[in-house]
């Protein structure tokens, strides 16, 4: 079938929608994105799908992320008139014991980690009013209220962990393409392009650049235009555009079909990173679907719209992100980025006009026209609207995804929604922004995280990676490595970036193996400041930014490795030992028992001896004590 | 490693150009700008990418052997030289690296006695580290072909190894 009108959407979301909200049969719903997969997921669903292969009134699904990764796999259970209960942890072992007390109506156990009002109050409705509120369980928590989601307001993840993102009928059932086919049929291109405007979204793949104003000026450009999907989610340390792309592909093709209709364009791209093949593969099945539908292809909707939406895979090339790189690669090319003096919305891909946004971009656009620009502009702070997904990572108790309104502080995100640091370990920092971005300290918790507040204490947004870091990362470290990291993927065209970032690299590299000198660290900023005025492109002139943020908070730690060649946090090998405390040892033979050296020696119960000459600082020990007895020297 | 010796000469894989043909035309419908998808196509097939198949495909695809051999080169993912049958990718994405993945890393290049894009002598395992493959709230994470091993400890490294023959 092919669909015409908002009246046909209905009637696919109304048959559909049963399935999402109240079904007939017990439905089990399998976090199914790379991360559950990881954690199990997959062997889950396989051993669940065998034990029920859809009879007993049970039906095993699959969906997306809910975003709280730490407790993968999540497993979601509902039916008509019971209430809807999240399980939490659920492997191939505890799969069919788990849908069982869920059939039985046994909810107690520890695997139980919070029931749902109504899938639509973890949304963007409003938390009043629920439901599904005559089918609540005393006693147990509900999703909404857990500190992690309390304070998440979903536009872009709106259907992640909820709908099966292989059905195009349940992303229509949650409102999907109803916001296209108006602005197909009812809205002039400007009308969509004020709207997205006055929405005030910005770029969401780290630039921050006005979406509306980057279509307008696409638009003024003639020749034949391309709406460009940038899927190369490069930022080490954030998976945000993963998990739309895997949980809810029909978002951004809905995006990319406005985008379209706003500059006048026929031709949708979306280069998308190998790294990433399940999401490669729910795209295919995606754009697929709508093509089925007729929602992508010739005369869209009985409308004179036409529009095509092609995949291309990147190959690993952390500079294909470059707005001009990324269209070189999608041309078959080697991805260098070239100087900007005409940029790609007046000549891109193959010299058109081409208009590039990133995944969680497009996400948002199909919410902004339905709700309104008012609306999506009643969020957030003066400069930044809306919502922004962080991944919350590295040293933080509740790793995932959050989806918060701009401005929300770092505090609340790090301490409140992530828990704090695991392991009564002390904070240090927190990363921001990817290799462009920057280390921000303790002192500036409690700012409000928004493009423009980031950049005031040296760091970016970036495409919202947020990676916690402990007293166990050492900031050189974290320098080294990004350094490490940019070396490797700068393109090496122009001299700064590609000789800079090595000399900067070396230098890293002599202090974190005992060699610094003094004035290094002075060299290491002159260097920055060359580097960030004469690169050619955004990954050398952002390349020295990790470098100099560590260096402008944590100048102590750089001075601690070149002076008194210690390592306090026990990460650069060469600065630091591993001795064992005899005080607290309890001699419970666990290290020795795991030392690959057998540096470890001792007694049951009489404090252990560790053998430096046989020691390799592989940290086996350090991670095993369960009594903080290995410490670091 | 595998020494100079061990490599065969890359004339001597076999490679079946009807095949060959299929994927540049009827997947890639021989254009150009596919390029990159089709090298990653003959990768999958051929686990590396030899030469006979790039010299085929520039003159396929009309495109200089020298920019084929760019492509190749420039991005991470395609490799000149045979892997072998298991692909370790170990991510060193900001996550794993500040949970310990330079450790794991450690581990996997002493018990298998090669370093990072090096391949074992009985061809069993090549080891590659990756820049993020998403997973960033399970690290640190080791990718074994399709299989993605989370929160790895270097003491659990040997264990999961050994499943792969």
């Amino acid at each position: 079938m092919k669909i015409q009108s908002l009246n046909d959407l209905e009637e696919i979301g109304r048959e559909s929608g049963k399935d999402l909200y109240s079904p007939d049969f017990i439905k089990v719903n399998v976090g199914m994105a790379s991360c559950g997969i990881a954690a199990g997921a997959k062997a889950a669903f396989e051993e669940a799908s065998r034990a029920f292969p859809g009879n007993d009134g049970v039906r095993i699904c699959q969906t997306g992320c809910l975003g709280l990764c730490e407790e993968e796999p999540l497993v979601e259970m509902f039916a008509k008139d019971r209430p809807r209960v999240i399980y939490r942890h659920i492997t191939e072992d505890k799969v069919l014991e788990a849908v069982e007390s869920y059939r039985t109506g046994d909810f107690t156990g520890p695997w139980i980690l919070g029931q749902l009002r109504d899938p639509r109050s973890l949304l963007e409705e409003d938390k009043e009013n629920p439901i599904g509120s005559e089918n609540i369980l005393e006693g147990v928590p509900y999703l909404e209220d857990l500190p992690f989601y309390r304070g998440q307001k979903k536009i872009a993840l709106r259907n992640c962990g909820f709908i099966d993102p292989d059905r195009i009928e349940e992303y229509v059932a949650r409102g999907g393409y109803a916001a296209f086919l108006k602005a197909l049929h009812h809205m002039e291109p400007q009308e969509i392009i004020a709207a997205v405007k006055a929405s005030g979204l910005r770029g969401r793949g780290g630039g921050g650049f006005p979406t509306g104003v980057k279509w307008e000026t696409c638009r003024r450009h003639e020749g034949e235009r391309y709406v460009i999907c940038n899927a190369d989610e490069g930022d080490p340390g954030a998976y945000m555009d993963r998990s739309i792309l895997e949980g809810d592909p029909h978002s951004i093709l809905e995006g990319m079909l406005i985008a379209g209709l706003a500059v006048g364009s026929r031709q949708g791209l979306i280069y998308v990173r190998h790294e990433y093949p399940l999401a490669v593969r729910r795209l295919v099945t995606a754009i697929r679907a709508a093509e089925k539908y007729g929602l992508v292809g010739e005369n869209i909707a009985g409308s004179s719209y036409s529009f095509h939406i092609k995949i291309s895979t990147g190959a690993g090339a952390f500079v294909c992100g470059e707005s001009t790189a990324l269209m070189a690669s999608l041309e078959g090319k080697v991805g260098r980025p070239r100087a900007k003096y005409i940029h790609t919305v007046e000549r891109g891909f193959k010299g058109g006009p081409s208009n590039l946004n990133n995944v969680e971009t497009y996400a948002n656009v199909p919410v902004i026209l339905s709700k309104g620009a008012a609306w999506y502009a009643g969020m957030g702070t003066e400069g930044s609207k809306g919502t922004k997904v962080f991944s919350l990572v590295g040293k933080v108790k509740n790793t995932g995804l959050v989806e918060v309104p701009m401005g929300m502080s770092l505090e609340e995100i790090v301490f409140t929604m992530g828990g704090g640091i695991p392991g009564k370990k002390a904070f240090k920092a927190v990363q921001t922004g990817g290799p462009s971005g920057g280390c921000i300290p303790e002192q500036f918790l409690d700012l409000p995280v928004d493009f423009d507040a980031l950049v005031k204490v040296g760091s970016i947004m970036g495409s919202g990676g947020m990676i916690v870091m402990d007293e166990d990362t050492c900031m050189v470290d974290v320098a080294r490595y990004f350094l490490d990291f940019l070396k490797n993927e700068s393109c090496g065209q122009c001299t700064p970036c590609r000789e800079g970032i090595k000399q900067m690299l070396e230098i890293l590299t002599d202090i974190c193996e005992g060699r610094g000198r003094e004035g290094d660290i002075q060299l290491l900023e002159e260097l920055g400041d060359m580097i960030r005025k004469f690169s050619l492109c955004g990954l050398g002139t952002s390349a020295p930014n990790p470098v100099l943020t560590t260096i402008r908070y944590f100048r102590d730690e750089y001075e601690a490795h070149i002076r008194d060649k210690k390592c306090t946090a026990g990460v650069c090998k060469a600065l630091f030992h591993y001795e064992i405390d005899e005080e607290a040892c309890t001699g419970c033979r666990l290290c020795a028992l795991k030392c690959p050296q057998g540096a470890i020696a001792g007694e049951k119960r009489q404090a252990h001896r560790l053998d430096q000459d046989k020691c390799i600082k592989c940290g086996i020990c350090y991670e095993a004590c369960k009594f903080n007895a290995v410490v670091i020297r | 490693m595998i020494g100079t010796d061990a490599v065969p000469p890359a004339h001597d894989e076999t490679i079946d150009y009807l095949e060959l043909d299929g994927i540049i035309e009827e997947e890639f419908g021989g254009v150009r700008e596919n390029l990159i998808m089709i090298l990653q196509a003959v990768q999958r097939r051929y686990n590396y990418l030899p030469r006979p198949a790039l010299t085929y495909l520039s003159e396929k695809l009309g495109v200089p052997l020298s920019h084929v051999y760019g492509v190749a080169t420039f991005y991470s993912t395609f490799s000149l030289e045979p892997r072998g049958r298991h692909i370790i990718s170990v991510c060193l994405g900001t996550a794993c690296h500040v949970k310990g993945g330079e450790r794991v890393r450690e581990m996997i290049e002493e018990t298998l006695n090669i370093e990072d894009g090096e391949t074992t002598e009985d061809r069993r395992f090549t080891l590659e580290s990756v820049r993020c493959i998403g997973c960033c709230s399970l690290g640190p994470v080791v990718k074994i072909d399709e299989d993605t091993h989370a929160r790895i400890r270097s003491d659990r490294v040997k264990k999961i190894l050994d499943r792969y023959k």
